[in-house]
């Protein structure tokens, strides 16, 4: 049954509810996928085998008594490893969490645990999300199923590679930069970034608190549409959690209407830098969207091109106080504590084996920012620019409905190449950032190959809570385009 | 260690202007802390009231407990402060075990309350003390350090960690630096935090107990050469658990600053740590350079903007100012004002008020606790408090007199025995057999002996010198050993020479 694999999760829901398969039978195929593609993949950190299986017949049992099952029951679903899911590692991707298994759950474990659904293990990341390659994991990169020497973008490689690798059909993400949107670019999956506040961060660990945003992966804009409403929603355990009703976002994704729909184009992301086969697609599919009706127009967001440089102070500020509390005194990796030695130096050596070079990076240049005398002129104008760009996509949506540019400037990097190149690494975050900084919701979208035979995604951003708009942009763009599967994919199909 | 050279305290006022800044920590009496749920008890096992939130476990998040947000409102309000419309935390970045974050969430530039003041009557002398502000934060939890003499860091083997405390909400409350107190500093800082505490209290928000830490003071001290304008270095002394030891430290700090400039040295901007046994202050652990907190705005939390409504609404239950209560008290206890300001100043308020409230008249409650009880407080380092006596029982002891059971001699062993732990006073005059005569009979016959036995004093006392009665009353006391009455011994011995 490894057919199962390529089944949507609508799809396989479906079948479950109606019992022409078991939720066993789809959870032992995607196992099944994960030992026979996972080892040149590493979409993996853990494969949580037993309990999947257990959850999975636990699940068959109450729809043969005949409970009323949610509308994921039964499918399998993969977890970033930054969500805390009790009984298995948390690792963040860092040698420091090498062991740690938090004693609680995230809120978006317990939400998919809750609506019946199976998690199959936690999938690779950049150390502690940091990265847009997946490189930057303590335990080895991940692999992208369309080339396995290139990346999978980052930081939630590990959950797009396991999408287009067949091993789940949907799975969770976190974007503080662009960690759901330009991995799903680059792996020709679906990313959606809700709005800030819309899904709980409450148990996933912080890179930076004011921009990180849980959020579904899958490979239709049906699937991660059905996620987001599992794990959307109010949580008062989370004060940025905002209380208001999760938008229509399922109906949104099966409405792909674009007609009368004013669309922008983000004038400032574009021209050099970016690969010319990712801007052919990218107005491919603008024309493709116009055809059915949109109307299209260039919007100038004059502050976009300051995102990244803000971004790159705001965050490592906050990355540099999050990561404080991984001192090695009530958990993680303790290093050097032979008895002799003061709380600071076993501190300092702790830290010093346990994060990797991207991380020390960021806790330097974001203390540096915050440091008195600095603070005004680093921390506090990226503050100013955050508001800039605030009022940017303000003066825009107060014209068009949506705004769109390509996810990425590029198809997925060779693996090795943002290493060596510091600054194209973090350019691929480039379109991405200021939907974060904004708070605003967005989503990439798989839009065809580049001329190099790499996935290229678009990108949709909508205001505040208009999450629905991403969706029905997305769900349109899926009708008017050819729809792409990954080498590996194929094979397995 | 080398003792400090100190300046004679005479000499420090006359050549210089003392400048003094209070930073006072209450814990808040909230039954949850400041982030999460877990409960704030005080005395609990280590390690029982905690949580990922307290512990900081990652991926963990605060939560804003409400009560703690109001209650802070309510201190500000009786401190006269504003109250922001829009305030935020922020995080105080720094290492340390006792810190699961290894950051505090804490306020900076946006304190909730502001700009306030507290009338401070020291000797009858009216002190107006600005205050800065008061903010919240979240408290630190608390290392034990084992292996050491003294239970400091110094010379500990190693250090255990209980984070009970660790989040418990905290407000900061900082003066403005107050000039112009001259020789009165010392005795202006005691009776500023005796106020605040006081006024605390009155809120019902705190315990406000020092010797358990919640309430907890940092003096800072500086002197300012006479004539001068510019303010001197200050230094901050911590770990001053009682209100005597802040007015020590304060006086501590001035002498030893006065003889460090008399000599043309200069003050180093340091912590230093109160010592109470030894009575001074010692330089904390220096650090090479100043700490630098890295204060931001903290992200995973949403402002504080608490509406003017619901700000007026708990203005409506602030208290009156203890020093109105104080007025009011005296006036209805019919107290001279000296009086109650022994009262106030040996923080006997409530105790005189309770004991006052359990049946004693006023003066007889006033007179124990501020002679009797006093004077068994100071020979046992005590405060009024602390003995093992209740009002209660003080009143018991009162009622026993004013019944005619006991007088006053044998009322102090029957205090004695109740701080001994004996039970209450009347198990005590029971068990002990100690109440005094009240059979008539007995009386009679004792005076009638000893009429007998002193017939000049009998003589002279019909003669009309009743002053001598005095001799007569020692003598039938002595011979029922103490437990008679005197009052009625008296009357008894007066109407049989009539009769």
């Amino acid at each position: 049954m490894s057919s199962l694999t390529s089944l949507t999760a609508a799809r396989l829901a479906a079948l479950i509810r109606t019992g022409e398969v078991s939720s066993e039978e789809v959870t032992r195929a995607h196992l099944d996928q994960i030992a026979a593609v996972d080892d040149r993949v590493h979409a993996f950190l853990h494969v949580d085998t037993d309990r999947a299986l257990e959850v999975a017949r636990r699940v068959d049992a109450k729809r043969r008594a005949g409970a009323p099952l949610g509308p994921l029951a039964g499918v399998p679903v993969a977890v970033k490893d930054l969500f805390a899911y009790v009984g298995a590692p948390t690792t963040c991707g860092s040698r420091m969490l090498e062991n740690w298994c938090p004693p609680y759950n995230a809120a978006v474990t317990e939400r998919v645990l809750a609506a019946d659904m199976v998690i199959l293990g936690k999938t690779n990341l950049d150390e502690f999300a940091m990265g847009s390659s997946t490189e930057t994991s303590a335990f080895g990169p991940t692999h992208n199923p369309w080339d396995l020497a290139r990346v999978p973008g980052g930081s939630g490689g590990g959950s797009a590679a396991a999408l287009a690798a067949l091993e789940a059909p949907v799975a969770l993400g976190s974007d503080t930069g662009g960690s759901i949107r330009q991995p799903a670019a680059v792996t020709g999956t679906v990313g959606i970034k809700p709005t800030y506040g819309g899904v709980s961060r409450y148990g996933a660990v912080a890179m930076a608190s004011s921009l990180d945003q849980p959020g579904p992966c899958a490979r239709t804009v049906l699937d991660a549409a059905l996620l987001h409403q599992v794990i959307g929603g109010y949580d008062p355990r989370d004060a940025t959690s905002i209380d208001a009703p999760v938008p229509d976002v399922v109906a949104a994704a099966q409405s792909p209407d674009v007609a009368g729909m004013k669309i922008g184009v983000v004038k400032e992301f574009g021209g050099e830098g970016f690969e010319p086969g990712v801007e052919r697609r990218f107005h491919e599919a603008v024309a493709a969207l116009a055809g059915a009706g949109a109307e299209i127009v260039e919007v100038s967001c004059p502050y976009f091109p300051l995102a990244l440089g803000a971004y790159y102070l705001i965050m490592p500020s906050e990355v540099s106080s999050n990561m404080a509390r991984f001192d090695a005194m009530r958990y993680g990796r303790r290093v050097g504590d032979d008895g002799t030695r003061s709380v600071e130096d076993v501190m300092r050596a702790s830290r010093g084996a346990g994060f990797g070079a991207e991380v020390k990076r960021r806790i330097i240049l974001g203390t540096y920012a915050l440091s008195s005398g600095y603070y005004d002129a680093y921390y506090g104008s990226a503050q100013k620019v955050r508001t800039l760009i605030i009022q940017d996509f303000r003066a825009a949506f107060s014209t068009v409905d949506v705004l769109m540019s390509p996810s990425t400037p590029t198809t997925a990097i060779r693996i090795g190449e943002p290493l060596t190149d510091l600054m194209a690494g973090y350019k691929a975050d480039l379109c991405t950032i200021p939907s974060n900084l904004a708070g605003i919701p967005a989503g990439s979208f798989p839009a065809g190959l580049s001329d190099n035979g790499l996935p290229v995604g678009v990108q949709v951003m909508a205001p505040v809570l208009a999450d629905d708009r991403v969706y029905r942009v997305g769900s349109a763009l899926e009708a008017l385009l050819e729809p792409r599967f990954a080498p590996l994919t194929k094979e397995a199909r | 260690m080398s003792r400090d050279e100190l300046l004679e305290f005479d000499e420090v006022v006359a050549a210089f202007d003392p400048v003094i800044g209070l930073e006072v920590h209450v814990e808040l009496a909230t039954l949850t802390k400041m982030f999460c749920a877990c409960s704030t008890r005080f005395g609990a096992a280590p390690n029982s009231q905690v949580c990922p939130v307290c512990l900081g476990l990652p991926g963990s998040l605060p939560q804003v407990n409400g009560q703690a947000v109001e209650s802070s409102i309510r201190i500000g309000l009786a401190l006269g402060c504003s109250i922001a419309t829009w305030c935020r935390f922020s995080r105080k970045n720094y290492f340390y075990p006792d810190m699961t974050k290894n950051y505090q969430v804490s306020q900076y530039d946006e304190p909730l309350c502001y700009d306030g003041s507290v009338e401070v009557d020291v000797d009858g002398e009216l002190i107006t003390v600005p205050i800065e502000r008061a903010h919240m934060e979240e408290d630190a939890g608390k290392s034990v350090h084992v292996g050491s003499l003294t239970g400091r860091i110094e010379g500990a083997e190693y250090s255990l960690m209980d984070y009970n405390r660790g989040g418990v909400p905290l407000v900061e409350i900082v003066t403005k630096p107050v000039l112009g107190t001259g020789a009165g500093a010392p005795a202006v800082a005691r009776a500023y935090v005796a106020t605040l505490r006081d006024i605390v209290r009155a809120l019902g928000v705190s315990d406000v107990r020092m010797e358990q830490g919640s309430l907890r003071c940092d003096a800072n001290v500086s002197l300012m050469a006479k004539g001068t304008t510019t303010l001197g270095t200050r230094t901050e002394t911590k770990n001053l658990n009682s209100l005597k030891s802040i007015e020590k430290a304060v006086r501590y700090e001035m002498c030893r600053q006065g003889a460090i400039l008399a000599a043309g040295g200069r003050i180093k901007q340091e912590t230093r740590h109160w010592h109470e046994d030894g009575s001074y202050t010692a330089a904390g652990r220096s650090k090479e350079e100043a700490e630098d907190y890295r204060y931001f705005p903290e992200p995973d939390l949403v402002p504080v903007a608490p509406s003017r409504e619901w700000v007026e609404a708990l203005r409506a239950t602030i208290p009156a100012p203890p020093r109105e209560r104080l007025a009011a008290l005296r006036e209805q206890w019919g107290f001279a004002e000296p009086e109650m300001r022994d009262v106030a100043a040996a923080d006997a308020v409530d105790l005189v008020a309770a004991t006052i409230a359990a049946g004693a008249a006023p003066q007889a409650a006033r007179k124990w606790w501020m002679s009797e009880l006093m004077r068994r407080a100071n020979a046992a380092g005590l405060g009024l408090a602390d003995l093992a006596i209740t009002p209660a029982a003080v009143a018991q002891v009162q009622g026993l007199i004013d019944e005619g059971r006991l007088n006053d001699k044998v009322a102090r062993e029957v205090i004695d025995a109740v701080l001994a732990g004996e039970g209450t006073p009347r198990e005590i005059v029971d068990a002990r057999g100690l109440a005094v005569i009240l059979d008539t009979s007995a009386l009679q016959a004792a005076v009638d002996a000893q009429i007998a036995g002193h017939p000049d004093v009998a003589e002279r006392i019909r003669a009309g010198k009743t002053q001598a009665v005095g001799v007569l009353i020692g003598a039938v006391m002595k011979q029922l050993g103490g437990q008679a009455d005197a009052a009625s011994v008296r009357a008894l011995i007066l109407a049989t020479l009539e009769g």
